[in-house]
């Protein structure tokens, strides 16, 4: 149930997310950056567990923060770009000019939809079910429908995995001229 | 607590828009997408708590694509840069008419 200490970890998770996420955009060195997004990634794994997702919370900190993050930081070492670049990085007026707009729009859209009411559930016996959960854990919960009702999408994404396995390695290798 | 998630769940998917428009480094950019991925993955957790378990499925979907997203994109970073010597988007303008 909700209470006081509930609520206060709530907005102060949610508040350190946007924070570090508005530093993540506006740091000049990609490294700062990489960082930033890597503390938005945590604050959303600690909401995620508040929201009863706890599975979804410890893959948030293994995949992203542990794996996806170390490729991007990887990379950055890898073609040296630690320092921020001498010409300005960020866009010129107009750029900044759109992103500003965007912004604006989007946030208008939240605002608009905001204290409007959700449509009611439409699974039957949808919603979180703290029972289920008991019985079956908070892994069981997840794997129940991912290898009854999706599991046609489940083995697709192998396939797509093994497609992105082998595009990086052709992508990424490095072509010898006397290969050709 | 829905309200908020989503709240705060689009104002994440702005700053990450608002940093794809207006960073030219294409690792940042591409970190830009990540997050906002992330905030679509924030949408999907708190609706799991009203309409089942299923949310939380597709955000184990998402981030496998996430994933490959990553890798491919990487390879393909790398790839130009072998090229061209920069990641700056302003430099890489061989398809401008």
């Amino acid at each position: 149930m909700p209470n006081f200490f509930y609520e206060v970890h709530f907005y102060l998770f949610g508040l350190l997310a946007i924070a570090s996420s508005i530093a993540f955009v506006t740091r000049k060195s990609p490294v700062a950056a990489a960082l930033w997004l890597v503390n938005t990634m945590f604050c959303l794994a600690a909401l995620y567990v508040m929201l009863e997702a706890h599975f979804v919370g410890v893959i948030q900190v293994l995949v992203y923060a542990g794996a996806i993050m170390v490729v991007f930081l990887f990379v950055v070492m890898l073609l040296n770009l630690g320092q921020p670049s001498e010409f300005a990085d960020v866009r010129g007026k107009w750029g900044r000019l759109a992103a500003g707009l965007l912004g604006l729009a989007l946030l208008a859209q939240v605002m608009a939809l905001a204290g409007r009411k959700l449509p009611e559930p439409f699974t039957p016996g949808g919603g979180y079910d703290p029972i289920a959960v008991r019985d079956l854990g908070a892994i069981g919960s997840i794997a129940q429908p991912l290898f009854n009702e999706y599991l046609l999408a489940f083995e697709l994404t192998s396939i797509l995995l093994l497609v992105a396995i082998v595009g990086a390695v052709v992508i990424g290798r490095r072509r010898r001229v006397d290969a050709r | 607590m829905l309200a908020e998630s989503l709240a705060l769940s689009a104002v994440l998917f702005t700053i990450g828009a608002i940093g794809v428009l207006t960073r030219r480094n294409a690792i940042v950019i591409f970190m830009c997408v990540e997050l906002m991925l992330n905030a679509v993955n924030l949408t999907f957790v708190a609706l799991s708590k009203v309409y089942g378990m299923a949310g939380q499925v597709f955000v184990v979907f998402v981030m496998t694509v996430a994933a490959a997203e990553a890798a491919v994109g990487l390879a393909i970073i790398i790839a130009i840069f072998r090229h061209k010597q920069t990641v700056n988007l302003e430099n890489i303008n061989l398809l401008k008419g």
